[in-house]
């Protein structure tokens, strides 16, 4: 036993064959990033995407996000056809947009809508880090304004979820600017009683973090998610020191003050159907009554 | 006397060589007077063509000189009865920030604004004008308090951004900031912002969210320095003065994009050269600006901003008259 352990024997490493490549289709398999085992990818996704043996949130993209949450054919797209201008004439930023609505599928950082959960109806925001990192420009700002708006005319809760590197250089003091906008527009939403969940996920940093997403009446984020205002490693050149492991993780924060709870995936729409159920003029039984009549016609 | 820029070395020796002629006469009692006209004429001219044709760049460096007068020194010119207030009532009383009570021509305000230092004995106190948590949170009591008392409130903006330290991540930047912007966006008074100096990202926009916003000439506003922009988009900080111009940031590039409500006019070589005139010049901004909203009754006042910030931002459809596709 202990001479396996201290054992010097070489290993090979084996280099998959042509063949062999060719057996397992691409994508079939995913990698954790965090504790490297390797699981089937449909396996993962019926696990919400979370790794079954450390718990590592894998990251979502804004459609699957939304089936982790919404009552199956219950969502509704607002604004999918607003797309990104180049107001600064920024060095290939046309290009690089097109390339991430080709690459995603996606027309912009953010998707906006409504859905229920369990029921409840609400509308959000659901953004998405593939698409020039989740960055905020002209059309992640109107398309949250826009939704806000719907909210507040349906009198329904508005949901974020954060996803986001911050602001988008490419669009410069307009890029800067949709943080005081949002923020104007969650003031209106706020003055007429409607309730916001912010829910932050991994990564929630720069501008989005100093704006919207730190501005729910509830604030909510994913176990380790990323979450601050400056980069990490911009801090640690500034004050010269090394930075604790789970600085700006989600457990940091709430340890902190900044932060209503932790929330595990699996647990996340729960939570949010309880919050919901909470804030809703309709009770428990007049929910799960119109949500009959639908049942009946699938 | 001002230190000089290099952009500015052709009128530093200029003006070297008329001092010297004119010391000269003084001397030995030789007149050169015709001598020095013709130099003063020369001078006038090279002094239009410099600061007549500055880049974004050579705007950088003014917006960033040493001796810029600060916050504090155009309260001293424009404000009477100035009475600094500190703290945030939570934590402590951050010295990036300064705010108080004074009066503007005999009515009352409430002044607030970022505070670098002059030398490094201040800048270090005052953290380099970049704020923690607190100076925002101190800065919102203050205009909490304006709104209660019906006073307008005036923001002078200049800041590199906010401090990048671990502190203030722990005590909470981004929700600092963003309480700012939502809480600022509900003040049923008048709010006038006036970037001074350099207006840096979520640290300047937190003292941003106002009914009118102007700039100085040589003012910068920007999402993230030149610097910081150069790091990310081409893995070089060296490259900041061309993040300068790629990124517009100064005062006529973000007029022309119908960013800012107005242009305040600078002294001609930089606001440091002459404080008293550069202050003139914002009191006749202030005083028309103060009229102007005075006139905005108090129930529009939260609407009219809700729109000038929901207007903000430029989009194309997919396939609607704009597409770009």
């Amino acid at each position: 036993m202990l001479r396996d352990l201290f054992s010097k024997k070489k290993k090979y490493a084996t280099i998959p064959s042509e063949e062999a490549k060719q057996e397992v289709p691409e994508g079939l398999m995913t990698k954790c990033p965090q504790c490297k085992s390797i699981m089937y990818t449909k396996e993962l996704k019926k696990n919400l995407s979370v790794c079954d043996s450390c718990g590592f949130h894998h990251r979502l993209t804004a459609y699957d996000r939304m089936d982790t949450i919404f009552d199956p054919e219950t969502f509704e797209e607002f604004d999918h056809d607003i797309i990104a201008k180049d107001p600064l004439n920024f060095p290939s930023y046309q290009e690089k947009s097109k390339a991430d609505r080709e690459k995603t599928g996606l027309n912009e950082a953010i998707v906006t809508g409504k859905g229920k959960i369990d029921g409840y109806p609400a509308v959000v925001g659901v953004m998405d880090a593939r698409f020039r990192m989740g960055s905020m420009g002209s059309v992640v700002g109107e398309k949250i304004n826009r939704a806000i708006e719907r909210a507040i005319e349906e009198d329904k809760p508005f949901i974020l979820f954060a996803a986001s590197g911050g602001a988008r250089m490419q669009e410069g003091v307009f890029s800067l600017m949709q943080m005081a906008k949002t923020s104007t527009a969650l003031n209106r939403l706020s003055n007429a009683g409607n309730l916001f969940i912010s829910v932050m996920t991994h990564p929630t940093t720069g501008g989005v973090s100093a704006s919207f997403a730190s501005l729910g009446d509830i604030n909510l984020a994913e176990p380790k998610a990323l979450i601050g205002f400056a980069g990490r490693r911009i801090i640690e050149q500034t004050i010269r020191q090394e930075l604790p492991e789970d600085f700006q993780t989600a457990e940091f924060l709430l340890k902190h003050g900044q932060l209503d709870r932790v929330v595990e995936r699996k647990e996340l729409k729960e939570t949010l159907k309880t919050i919901l159920s909470i804030h809703s003029p309709l009770s428990e039984e007049a929910v799960k009554e119109q949500l009959e009549p639908n049942e009946q016609e699938v | 006397m001002a230190e000089d820029l290099p952009f500015e070395k052709p009128i530093t020796e200029l003006r070297g060589k008329i001092s010297e002629l004119k010391a000269f006469t003084a001397e030995k009692g030789i007149d050169l007077s015709g001598e020095i006209e013709k130099l003063e004429a020369r001078m006038e001219q090279l002094e239009e063509d410099i600061y007549g044709n500055m880049s974004p760049w050579n705007r950088v460096q003014i917006a960033r000189h040493n001796n810029r007068p600060t916050t504090l020194d155009y309260i001293e010119r424009l404000f009477t009865d100035f009475l600094e207030l500190h703290g945030d009532r939570l934590y402590g009383d951050d010295e990036a920030i300064v705010g108080g009570i004074a009066k503007y021509k005999g009515r009352p305000v409430t002044v607030i604004g970022h505070q670098r230092g002059k030398g490094t004995k201040e800048n270090l106190r005052r953290n380099f004008g970049m704020p923690h948590p607190e100076g925002y949170r101190k800065a919102m009591r203050l205009m909490k308090q304006a709104e209660k008392f019906k006073r307008p409130i005036i923001n002078f903006i200049d800041t590199k951004g906010a401090y990048p330290g671990m502190a203030a991540e722990e005590r909470g930047q981004s929700e600092a900031i963003a309480r700012n912007l939502i809480e600022m966006a509900d003040l049923n008074v008048p709010v006038i912002c006036v970037v001074i100096g350099e207006g840096g990202s979520g640290g300047a926009l937190a003292l941003g969210v106002g009914d009118r916003i102007y700039m100085l000439e040589n003012s910068t506003y920007s999402v993230i320095s030149p610097e910081g922009a150069a790091a990310l988009l081409w893995k070089d900080a060296g490259q900041a003065q061309r993040a300068a111009e790629t990124m517009k940031i100064t005062a006529p590039d973000l007029k022309e994009l119908d960013l800012i409500d107005g242009i305040i006019t600078e002294v001609r070589g930089g606001a440091h050269r002459d404080v008293e005139k550069q202050a003139a010049y914002i009191d006749e901004t202030l005083t028309s600006a103060l009229e102007e909203l005075a006139e905005v009754k108090e129930e529009e006042i939260v609407q009219k901003r809700y729109e000038k910030f929901n207007n903000i931002g430029q989009y194309d459809y997919v396939n609607g008259t704009n597409s770009v596709n």
